[in-house]
């Protein structure tokens, strides 16, 4: 992995509420055995008209959206089944950051293993965010705050293995390995 | 130690590191659930890290999500959606020789939902945690075991070392006290509950259920409840278990036998939470509110009595479920026509839902416009149906009988309805598109499902079951 300090960019506001993991990407793209190219899957029955032809009104066409890296999302984000093919297409489709007010918690988990910053913000300030679409952002990982365009900061909280993880890129798996000792220790007393 | 909790007991005996300088917990598996669709890129990272599969006898597989629910050829050939569906089924197949995994495939007796097959080989046990890269793992915690969903790069995780990371999450009790109405199942008890706590109201929480209407549950009720924990938002739903726990898990195959299975009980029973036991939030459900439920919009909290009005659209997000429904505020569920029902998933494929929807389509044909599916979770719930003759009701009232498989619960195996159509399911999620682009999912139970083909629309089946057998 590698290491996610901070995300500069526009955003793309997404005003809905219980965004579920089929909405990021249908369970018919699940048939892959692969991690690559889920990204033009992402908000496939949202972004696609059934011929094929791009949807104009869904948010992510808008020509605004284009390089819009954090995605500002309605209530609960990430609900429902436990693929991580949601944030891989996430990620594909060129998201670095989700922020919401409430952001489910195997999808958080998912997004966070794989350097997707999912982001939960008090609901105040999430109202703000949701509010001024395509405002430019800087998150910080390091601080967890988040400079808003008038220079006003956010605070979030992230918890503080997985920050580390995030700066040093590394995953949690070489981590899990060094504790086998411990590991065998407990199988044995079991 | 007294007034500990069911969840407390379980976390707390498979800690095998709790740090305290902000590290997480690591937290041992004793039981590994593997399918075919969230598994692929697990294997690979092992194989790019030159990993073995630590424990290949606490790492079970089966074939579920992405296999056809249509029979095999003559020449034994199965008629897969597409060659992605097939190769991924071929990758697990692969996978499970080279890592040593036991696989219940094709040839096994027992191949099902993995959600069913566990339970009823008796790999399911109390006090075990328990994983697989599906939300609806949840489902094991109807034994007192501590199961959830998790990620591919967690899936990863335990093949490598048999643990995971983990910060505890916080507790909420869920006490339905009193008797369920007749004719009211645990499937519509559960979606009351997902009703009351919302999609998201669980979040960050495992649910301990709790309270006599629970307790009078049979293990396969308890199962569709905690099925359902994750629709509620929760990491896990857990059963404290009992006497009907114990009783079910004897002479199954793989559970212990003789005297240790008297052993093994003495100590399932002592995972029970504490009488005093502490919660960090608690939801009181009567049971005797309950009334059969289905629901009206795109997520699973969006849930109501099947005799109510659709509710008024409190919010841009409610609008946008029923544009998607096509429902109006303040008409009557009930009546709402019906294009397809199906009758499955790991939410309700058992022989006790099968025997729900056969008591009413036993005698009765359904309407000649629906299109009704029925498949069994495993291939043993296959059998035991067969052998009571359900499978010909079902087939004698114009359904079809399928093979065992997570079929239209997940729109990727073939088994999916057209863009517009409603389907009655008694699956877990009723998100757009979940079964197939621009359907439209009504959730219910296996006897209000099979009431609703009869009827053509959306139905009570206790105005059916009133009747009697039809002639």
């Amino acid at each position: 992995m590698k290491p996610v300090r901070r995300v500069e960019s526009r955003t793309v506001v997404l005003p809905v509420d219980n965004i579920d993991t089929d909405q990021i990407i249908p369970a018919r793209f699940l048939t892959t055995t692969t991690r690559a190219g889920l990204g033009k899957h992402a908000f496939n029955d949202w972004r696609w008209r059934a011929d094929g032809t791009p949807n104009p009104d869904f948010v992510l066409n808008r020509p605004e959206a284009k390089d819009a890296a954090i995605l500002v999302g309605g209530h609960n984000f990430g609900c429902g089944s436990s693929r991580e093919h949601a944030p891989w297409a996430l990620l594909d489709a060129g998201i670095a950051a989700v922020i919401s007010s409430g952001i489910a918690d195997i999808f958080r988990n998912n997004s966070l293993k794989n350097g997707l910053l999912a982001i939960v913000v008090d609901p105040s300030s999430h109202a703000d965010l949701l509010a001024q679409p395509g405002e430019r952002l800087a998150i910080d990982v390091a601080t967890s705050t988040i400079t808003r365009a008038d220079g006003r900061t956010i605070a979030f909280t992230l918890d503080p293995f997985v920050r580390q993880c995030l700066l040093d890129g590394v995953d949690e798996l070489g981590y899990l390995q060094q504790r086998l000792p411990l590991i065998e220790r407990f199988e044995a007393r079991a | 130690m007294s007034g500990r909790s069911l969840f407390d007991k379980v976390w707390d005996a498979h800690v095998v590191e709790a740090p305290d300088d902000g590290r997480p917990t690591v937290l041992y598996i004793d039981l590994h659930l593997i399918h075919e669709v969230t598994s692929p890129q697990a294997f690979q990272v092992l194989r790019e890290r030159g990993l073995p599969v630590r424990r290949p006898d606490r790492t079970l597989g089966t074939l579920d999500h992405s296999t056809p629910t249509l029979p095999a050829a003559a020449d034994g050939s199965r008629p897969y959606l597409d060659d992605a569906t097939r190769a991924q089924v071929e990758a697990l197949e692969r996978n499970c020789v080279e890592f040593g995994i036991d696989l219940r495939g094709w040839d096994s007796p027992d191949r099902g939902i993995v959600h069913v097959i566990a339970p009823e080989l008796g790999r399911t046990q109390p006090g075990m945690t328990i994983v697989c890269g599906d939300s609806h793992t949840s489902t094991h915690g109807a034994f007192g075991a501590l199961a959830f969903g998790i990620g591919t790069t967690e899936v990863g995780h335990v093949l490598a070392t048999q643990c995971l990371l983990q910060r505890k999450p916080k507790s909420l009790a869920v006490t339905v006290d009193g008797d369920l109405p007749a004719g009211v199942s645990a499937k519509d008890l559960t979606l009351h509950i997902a009703g009351v706590l919302g999609i998201g109201g669980a979040t960050g929480h495992v649910i301990e259920f709790r309270g006599s209407a629970v307790r009078a549950l049979s293990m396969e009720g308890r199962m569709t409840l905690c099925n359902m924990s994750i629709e509620m938002g929760a990491r896990a739903g857990m059963v404290s278990p009992d006497a009907t726990t114990v009783d079910y898990l004897r002479g199954r195959p793989e559970a212990p036998h003789g005297t240790d299975f008297e052993r093994a009980a003495a100590r399932w029973l002592s995972f029970a939470a504490d009488p005093e036991a502490r919660y960090d939030r608690e939801v009181r459900i009567d049971a005797r509110d309950v009334a059969p439920t289905v629901t009206w919009g795109t997520d699973p909290g969006k849930a109501l009595s099947i005799d109510a009005l659709v509710p008024p659209a409190q919010d841009a997000a409610a609008r946008k479920a029923l544009d998607y429904m096509r429902l109006a505020e303040g008409q009557a569920i009930a009546g709402t026509l019906v294009d397809v029902v199906f009758v499955g998933s790991c939410t309700n494929s058992r022989l006790s839902d099968l025997r729900a929807a056969a008591e009413v389509l036993r005698g009765r044909r359904i309407d000649p416009r629906v299109r009704m599916l029925v498949v069994p979770g495993s291939e043993r719930v296959k059998r035991e149906a067969e052998a009571e003759g359900l499978h010909e009701v079902f087939r004698a009232a114009g359904a079809e009988w399928r093979e065992p498989g997570c079929s239209m619960c997940i729109g990727m195996n073939g088994d999916i309805a057209r863009p517009g159509e409603l389907v009655v399911s008694t699956s877990n999620r009723n998100f757009e598109g979940r079964q197939g682009k621009g359907v439209r999912t009504v959730l219910a139970s296996p006897a209000t499902a099979a009431a609703s083909a009869v009827r053509g629309a959306i139905a009570d089946p206790r105005a059916l079951t009133a009747e009697g057998v039809a002639a």
